[in-house]
């Protein structure tokens, strides 16, 4: 739907008039423009389910590493504060022990050992922010992906707590001073509402892949997983992966291959 | 009725000024908080709860409590509670409307609260959450002032009262389970995911909320003509004493649960709290203090020659008290985030704007407390020389 000055200043109008009864039919207004910028477009790529495999042995220097965090936190305005108590991020490097708590063992290879994994939004099958949201402003698409209602948010951090893997950030202060370079064509957000990995669903919707994966060489595959021709389904059948905590049943979409090019 | 708040002595209106001060203090870091964000707190990406939802869940169980006043009273006639039910009624609205306040300050988006009510949301443990206690808020103004409007007039009260009064029972005991439920449902917080949490919290609730009644009831003989009776706060003294011993128990069943079965995950929180990882120990101090409060207060209760005596049996009730809102009211849900889902280690401590919120949310409920047992003394001063009414 696309509205017109006139009508936009007559409901406006009206809203006013009629005080908090005008509220819904302003929000409606707001909700179908950006629902609009995110629409798919002709060329969308679509899925059933999106998933991710990460295969961090392909990803040479600590260089690399920081490309693809660029790649998405440049474009989605993610503020770099520069402390840890404010800290927001999408996307980012732990090493193997912290990724896999519980599944890490005593001995293993130094290249799994030392070697960063790349941490995000696992956009669970069953997401526990999900279910525990008091708004639906955290919601789950058609398309497997856990996406965020930034003005809907009340900011009770209920997600953050439910959240199995950390994913979520808040941001406890104005995020805007903190953006280098502002991407005008992804929203910036406001004080008081959680954020996280969007599995780059505005660029989906232009047919367009993940700005990690596309950052990544090769390193990120990214596709659908009820696809058995997908590509992330051709790795996973090849390769050895683990999904971060599969015990508490989330069932994460993000799958890590396990072992060198030795084993490949 | 509340004009009889109006009037009172010097120390009253002192005492009414004092709270009104820390209040303001309160009103003015909140409008920093409101301001700058929840930044100003000492909340981060890792203990993305604190001190006001610790403070709330801890509330949320002395609002609970009033029901171990009105089961004794309305379901087994135990007359010796006649005076002093309107007391736990009154302070469960003290206490409730401090536990919905500590909500809202802890939200970052505060103007869009009413977002739980314009999207209704069922899966939510926090829409039921809100549920429960707006309609526990209700009930209790509903009976309290119904109840104490009949006394004045010396008359019993209404007969359409009283099913407010028997579902204000089972509300009860849903403020605190429902509370417990947020914490429990989650994965990957081992140390909530406990099912053991809502009947830890309800004990720990029946202990800590009558408790406070206990020193309520020893304060308002001291500032009035009011006397609560002996026999109730003896019987107070019991109902504390049984439920400190099941909410030690419980805890102690996590515990061997945690440390028998040697899972990492379910031991982890224990250590940090008790021993501190890796040289990460805010929190040791204050819960060895509530460790060595509790195991004090039990010696002292479960002895029927110490409790007996009122001096030591508020000694105990502190014990009780300050035990309770250590453990409940801070380790309980720092606890549950440190160390966070990589097993790294953040601490957490509250920010003194965080503090000064905290103390003003306290006084507002203080406040509130005030004058509803203002209220309620002024009533039964007036009609201690009448008849017993029921």
């Amino acid at each position: 739907m696309s509205i017109n000055r006139r009508d936009f200043l007559r409901i406006a109008g009206a809203s006013t008039l009629f005080g908090l009864a005008g509220v819904p039919a302003v929000e409606e207004i707001l909700k179908t423009n950006a629902e609009a910028a995110v629409l798919p477009g002709p060329n969308a790529l679509k899925a059933k389910r999106w998933a991710m495999v990460i295969d961090v042995n392909k990803i040479g220097t600590e260089e690399d590493y920081k490309k693809i965090i660029h790649a998405c936190h440049s474009i989605h305005n993610v503020p770099d504060i520069g402390n840890k108590k404010d800290e927001v991020k999408w996307i980012w490097e732990e090493d193997y022990e912290h990724s896999f708590p519980g599944v890490s063992d005593e001995f293993v290879p130094e290249s799994i050992e030392h070697k960063p994994f790349l941490l995000l939004c696992n956009h669970c099958a069953k997401p526990a922010c999900v279910r525990v949201c008091p708004t639906k402003a955290t919601f789950k698409r058609p398309d497997g992906i856990v996406a965020m209602d930034y003005h809907r948010c009340i900011g009770c951090r209920f997600c953050m707590a439910a959240c199995p893997y950390g994913a979520r950030s808040f941001n406890w202060r104005d995020p805007r001073p903190f953006i280098k370079e502002e991407n005008k064509e992804f929203p910036t957000r406001m004080k008081g509402v959680v954020e996280k990995c969007t599995f780059c669903s505005e660029r989906l919707a232009r047919g367009l892949k993940p700005a990690c994966v596309e950052a990544s060489n090769g390193a990120i595959v990214f596709g659908d997983l009820e696809d058995p021709g997908s590509e992330v389904r051709k790795v996973l059948s090849t390769k050895y992966t683990l999904r971060r905590k599969p015990e508490v049943g989330t069932g994460p979409s993000v799958y890590y291959v396990i072992g060198g090019n030795e084993h490949a | 009725m509340l004009e009889m708040a109006l009037t009172g002595s010097k120390r009253y209106w002192t005492w009414i000024s004092f709270l009104l001060i820390v209040i303001g203090a309160g009103v003015l870091s909140y409008l920093h908080q409101f301001d700058y964000g929840l930044g100003v707190t000492g909340m981060s990406r890792d203990v993305s709860w604190g001190f006001y939802i610790s403070q709330f869940t801890f509330l949320v169980g002395v609002a609970a409590s009033a029901v171990m006043l009105v089961i004794p009273y309305y379901l087994h006639d135990y007359k010796k509670f006649g005076k002093i039910v309107i007391l736990g009624e009154f302070l469960a609205i003290a206490a409730v409307t401090m536990c919905i306040l500590f909500i809202f300050v802890d939200l970052g988006q505060p103007m869009r609260v009413m977002n739980v009510i314009l999207h209704p949301t069922p899966n939510s443990i926090l829409f039921w959450d809100a549920t429960v206690l707006n309609g526990y808020l209700f009930i209790n103004l509903i009976v309290g002032w119904t109840t104490l409007t009949a006394d004045r007039k010396g008359t019993p009260p209404p007969a359409w009262v009283k099913p407010f009064i028997y579902l204000s029972v089972p509300w009860a005991v849903s403020i605190h389970t429902v509370t417990a439920f947020l914490y429990a449902g989650l994965p990957g917080r081992h140390f909530w995911l406990t099912a053991v949490m809502a009947a830890r919290f309800l004990a720990s609730a029946f202990a800590g909320g009558p408790a406070m009644l206990i020193l309520l009831c020893l304060i308002v003989r001291k500032v009035s003509k009011f006397d609560p009776g002996k026999e109730a706060i003896q019987t107070l003294g019991k109902i504390v004493t049984y439920a400190m011993f099941a909410n030690v128990f419980l805890l102690g069943l996590e515990f061997f649960t945690a440390f028998y079965s040697q899972i990492p995950g379910h031991m982890h929180a224990f250590q940090y709290l008790y021993v501190g990882i890796e040289g990460h120990d805010k929190l040791v101090p204050l819960m060895w203090i509530s460790t060595i409060l509790a195991l004090i207060s039990l010696v002292m209760l479960v002895f029927p020659n110490i409790r007996k005596n009122e001096g030591q049996l508020a000694f105990a009730c502190v014990a009780v008290f300050i035990s309770l809102w250590i453990d409940k009211g801070f380790g309980l849900v720092v606890g549950g985030f440190v160390p966070n889902p990589f097993e790294r280690v953040t601490e957490y401590w509250p920010s003194l704007p965080e503090i000064l919120i905290a103390l003003g949310i306290w006084s507002i409920g203080f406040l509130v407390l005030t004058v509803l047992y203002k209220v309620a003394i002024a009533v039964r001063e007036r009609t201690a020389s009448w008849p017993e009414l029921h």
